[in-house]
């Protein structure tokens, strides 16, 4: 297979700029310290804006040439220069990038907006800019980076931002440790690129996404194999993809913009990313590929199952944020048949679910921060640009035509059914059990919060939120209105994408026709709807959840046992191991090293007494031992 | 010994009847003394013994065909060397006695234990390391210093050298170790005077008297008498004093006739 | 007489410096008793040059004596400090170096 990554073209001096504005911010606010509490959410926003502004222009030069040439890049420095391997700081700027870059610093900015009102009572609000500043710099270095290291860097960055934003209330221990928990568990996947990386370096000699994609092809197909499996490890690492998944639920404990930015629209969906960019990996490795739609199917499934479990709010959404990235997985582990469909959900996603989120904080706001959907009920009459809002979110992400999420969920089930085989139908069948699942639970979070019995506790007085936080919710609204629509006609979005992900694919023939999965799709979103009906608006949600329940919705509150699972297979048994590797170090290693010590030590003490400082003591020993030395000798005469 | 051969000057490996007559008699007084001299209490006394063991020895090396070395040995040990040893113990203390009383436990059965041992293994060895007797007639041709002084300068040049450069640095180490440096001014006369008639001090404001000079008898063990006709015990040196031999003055007093007049008081 | 006799009252003599060296606590002593066993070792070196009919020995005596008396005059000199320091002859006196 020929190189199919976009031969990069052109140079653009404003690229570096994208990046350097936020990067800027975030550097400003964190050394100006309190003295820019004032006008330090400001500064953030404008320059938030300002990048996204640079994105627009980028937008409009490229689409000022023609399909092949329209990748720019930018070299910056030589970072790395040692003998035959050489690592450019580049950036690299093509028409995969640039849905990123808009989608980051576009949603990036309106959550900014958002984050003033929100964040208003907070004395960390600065901090907390800065760090979303950086958050935009680092997920753009992501996006923008010319090579497997360069993007190692952002990818780093978002982890450190994704982290300190977690933990952005600290002081709560809970919450640290759910930031402690995302990052470490974070680490696994990090590891996975980075092995990733060196793979590439060993193999090839080179780490950029232009040298490793010449190597491309059925002739390194093991190697392409090992490192698929190293970056589809990253992948769900940073996307919260079985069986790395169990942080992204803990990660709610950030302040919701931040849900909403990092953990639901851009950087969970940096996974998603990576398997795209790294199409030519994937494409010659039909194994790694294999094991990217498994990870993206079971993701899909556990998401779905925990979230219909789920009484949080955020802990809902996070459970659907990780079934919709499953969605994308699946479709990137399709190939080229599915990039552009990965992509193209990962765009909607990014409008629906941040305007989901935002409105989950809007409802917060209102709500004295209670996230228990079984306290709110009946808030569409207190909130109702919230309500609509957010009811079009929903209408989205279960895919009920026109709104977005139908087009990019339908053409994911699509391509899934066209897998070939009985593979095809197997996924193809799972998508659309997902997409029910994704029916019932959305259902049942609109229902237990927007509807029904008015089940809040008497100080609360649900209010709508002020302007400055129902504005942006209201673009993204349109957003997830009309983002399916745009990218799906006339394929659009797949032929945009196709120099990157696509180059000379050709679709096979389908072997569902594309009217009859719709409709399967609908019918399964109609069952799932009909469910939660039956289940929340037949019978009356009770306030408090009920303990007599199945088995299976405890398994599902419990998130499927991943804790528990990872707490029994790994921490538990790297207990003992740490216990008994510090047990041997004490008693085995100090003890021969410390017994060694005392043994010459004690000795030292005994014999030591020699030295009696009477020069007579010594004078016989001379004498005794000349007499053996004279007695030796004349032995040996003998 | 077997005499008849002991007699033949040329039988081989043996030496003549008047050097085994000397050898008997002087090396067990040589053994006694060595023994002694471990054994006594005084320093002073173990150096005579050491010197009487040296001049012995000087003996046999004269009897063994090397006059220079029987009277260097006389001239440097019992001449320099013993008197280097007198003079030291002169400063130390000529009269103290040593406790011969063991200290450290087991040292004296370990020494006797260790020196009969090393005695016994040493006897044993030079015993059997006899392998002829060739006699020195040959090398004293010349006569025994020409001998001695061809093979000093020619094969043993370097080692007299060297050792002549042990003899200098010998002789610099001995003065440095024997300089003490002052730590203050060497007071003057005046200011001696000074600290001599300031009250209390403990140095006399002058000479210590000699001792009484008497027409009848060598003075130096009788006082002197003051003005006053007292005698002054200090103008006696302590040692008389602690020997006893201090003699009164009485006898060598002149009677006056104060005395009576004393009497009369 | 066996010249032998020669080297055996040098053992003896050497032994009876050695059994000196360790028992007596004067330094001057001990130092003599020193004196007593390089002499011996001397008179060893005498006979043996006789025995084997050549000078060498009697050079190797000379150097001893030379040398001998380069270690008394240091020797005697380091007494001195000592006493004067400690007021003390001792050997057993010095025993700050120990354990």
């Amino acid at each position: 297979m020929e190189a199919t990554h976009a031969l990069a073209s052109g140079t653009s001096s404003l690229l570096v700029w994208l990046i350097a504005l936020p990067a800027l911010g975030a550097t400003i606010l964190l050394l100006a310290g309190r003295r820019s509490d004032k006008w330090g959410h400001l500064l953030a926003t404008a320059l938030s804006g300002a990048s996204f502004v640079v994105g627009l222009v980028e937008l409009f030069q490229m689409l000022g040439r023609d399909g092949e040439s329209r990748g720019v890049t930018q070299h910056l420095f030589t970072w790395i220069n040692a003998g035959s391997f050489n690592v450019e700081a580049g950036l690299l700027l093509d028409q995969l990038s640039i849905c990123f870059v808009l989608l980051i610093t576009g949603v990036g900015t309106l959550i900014h907006i958002y984050s003033i009102a929100y964040m208003e009572h907070d004395h960390d609000r600065r901090r907390f800019f800065s760090y979303l500043n950086l958050f935009i710099a680092a997920m753009l270095l992501l996006v923008l980076g010319d090579s497997f290291l360069n993007l190692y860097v952002g990818w780093e960055g978002v982890g450190l931002a994704s982290y300190l934003l977690i933990g952005f209330w600290n002081q709560k221990p809970a919450y640290a440790t759910a930031a402690k928990k995302a990052f470490v568990v974070n680490r696994i996947g990090d590891m996975g690129l980075s092995f990733a990386i060196m793979i590439a370096f060993t193999a090839f000699g080179t780490v950029s996404f232009q040298g490793v994609a010449n190597h491309a092809g059925p002739e390194h197909k093991q190697i392409m194999t090992w490192m698929g499996l190293a970056l589809l490890l990253a992948a769900a690492g940073k996307s919260a993809q079985f069986p790395l998944q169990s942080w992204l639920g803990d990660a709610m404990a950030g302040p919701t913009p931040v849900s909403a930015l990092i953990h639901a629209a851009t950087m969970v969906t940096a996974g998603v990313y990576l398997i795209t960019r790294s199409n030519f990996v994937f494409d010659s490795a039909p194994t790694a590929q294999l094991m990217v739609v498994i990870v993206g199917v079971v993701t899909l499934l556990f998401g779905a199952l925990i979230g219909t479990a789920k009484d949080d709010i955020k802990k809902a959404l996070a459970a659907s944020t990780m079934s919709q990235i499953g969605y994308m997985v699946l479709a990137a582990g399709l190939g080229p048949a599915g990039y552009a469909f990965a992509i193209m959900h990962l765009l909607t996603h990014g409008f629906f679910k941040a305007s989901m989120f935002l409105g989950a904080g809007s409802v917060m706001h209102g709500m004295n921060d209670e996230v228990d959907m079984r306290k709110f009920g009946r808030l569409r009459v207190a909130m109702p640009i919230t309500y609509l809002t957010f009811g079009l979110g929903y209408l989205a992400i279960i895919g009920v035509p026109p709104f977005s999420g139908f087009f990019s969920k339908d053409k994911i089930i699509e391509a899934a059914f066209n897998a070939g085989g009985p593979r095809g139908w197997i996924i193809g069948f799972a998508a659309l059990l997902g997409a029910a699942i994704t029916a019932f639970y959305m259902t049942r979070v609109m229902v237990m919060t927007f509807f029904g019995q008015k089940r809040w506790a008497d100080d609360a007085h649900p209010h709508e939120s002020p302007k400055l936080m129902t504005a942006p919710i209201i673009i993204l609204s349109i957003g997830s209105i009309a983002a399916g629509a745009l990218f799906a006609f006339g394929s659009s979005l797949q032929h945009w994408l196709e120099p990157v992900v696509a180059r000379g694919f050709v679709e096979g023939e389908p072997a569902l026709q594309p009217i009859v999965v719709s409709i399967m799709a609908l019918v399964a979103v109609a069952l799932g709807i009909a469910l939660a009906y039956v289940k929340y608006v037949r019978v009356p949600v009770e306030a408090v959840a009920p303990t007599n329940v199945s088995i299976w919705t405890r398994f599902a509150r419990r998130d499927l046992l991943q804790d528990a699972f990872n707490e029994a297979v790994f921490m538990r048994p790297g207990q003992y191991l740490t216990r008994a590797l510090t047990f041997f170090d004490r008693k085995v290693v100090d003890g021969a090293v410390n017994g060694t010590g005392a043994l010459f030590g004690g000795l030292s003490v005994r014999v030591r007494r020699v030295q009696t400082g009477f020069v007579r003591t010594y004078a016989l020993l001379i004498l005794v031992g000349a007499a053996l030395i004279l007695a030796a000798m004349l032995a040996a005469r003998i | 010994m077997n005499l008849i051969v002991a007699a033949n000057p040329f039988s081989p490996g043996q030496t003549g009847t008047p050097e085994a007559v000397l050898f008997w008699i002087l090396a067990p007084l040589a053994v006694l003394a060595a023994v002694s001299m471990i054994f006594v209490k005084k320093a002073v006394h173990s150096a005579l013994l050491l010197a009487w063991v040296m001049i012995t020895l000087a003996i046999f090396y004269i009897a063994q065909d090397a006059p220079f070395l029987g009277i260097v040995q006389i001239v440097v040990y019992t001449g320099a060397v013993m008197m280097l040893f007198l003079f030291i113990l002169m400063l130390v203390g000529v009269d103290s006695s040593d406790s011969l009383v063991e200290t450290i436990k087991g040292q004296r059965v370990m020494a006797m234990i260790g020196a009969l041992g090393f005695a016994v293994l040493l006897i044993g060895a030079v015993g059997r390391s006899y392998t002829g007797f060739a006699g020195l007639t040959a090398a004293n041709t010349d006569g025994n210093v020409e001998g001695l002084a061809q093979l000093l300068f020619t094969r043993y040049v370097w080692a007299f050298e060297v050792v002549s450069a042990l003899l200098i640095t010998a002789a610099l180490g001995a003065m440095v170790l024997g300089h003490r440096e002052r730590s203050s001014e060497r007071p003057s006369q005046r200011e001696l005077s000074i600290l001599r008639f300031r009250p209390g001090s403990k140095l006399p404001g002058a000479p210590l008297p000699n001792p009484g000079v008497y027409a009848l008898h060598n003075a130096v063990d009788v006082p002197a008498l003051r003005p006053d006709g007292t005698p002054d015990p200090s103008s006696v040196p302590d040692v008389l004093k602690a020997r006893g031999d201090v003699l009164d003055t009485k006898a060598f007093e002149m009677h006056t006739i104060e005395e009576g007049e004393d009497e009369s008081k | 007489m066996s010249p032998n006799n020669y080297l055996v009252l040098s053992a003896l003599l050497f032994s009876i410096g050695a059994i000196g060296v360790v028992l007596r606590r004067n330094a001057i002593v001990v130092f003599m008793c020193v004196e007593l066993m390089l002499n011996a070792a001397n008179l060893a070196f005498v006979t043996f040059a006789r025995l084997l009919g050549n000078l060498d020995g009697q050079v190797v005596a000379f150097f001893t004596m030379v040398v001998a008396a380069c270690e008394v005059v240091v020797g005697l000199a380091i007494i001195v400090t000592i006493f004067r320091s400690r007021r003390s002859a001792s050997v057993d006196d010095a025993n700050l170096l120990k354990y």
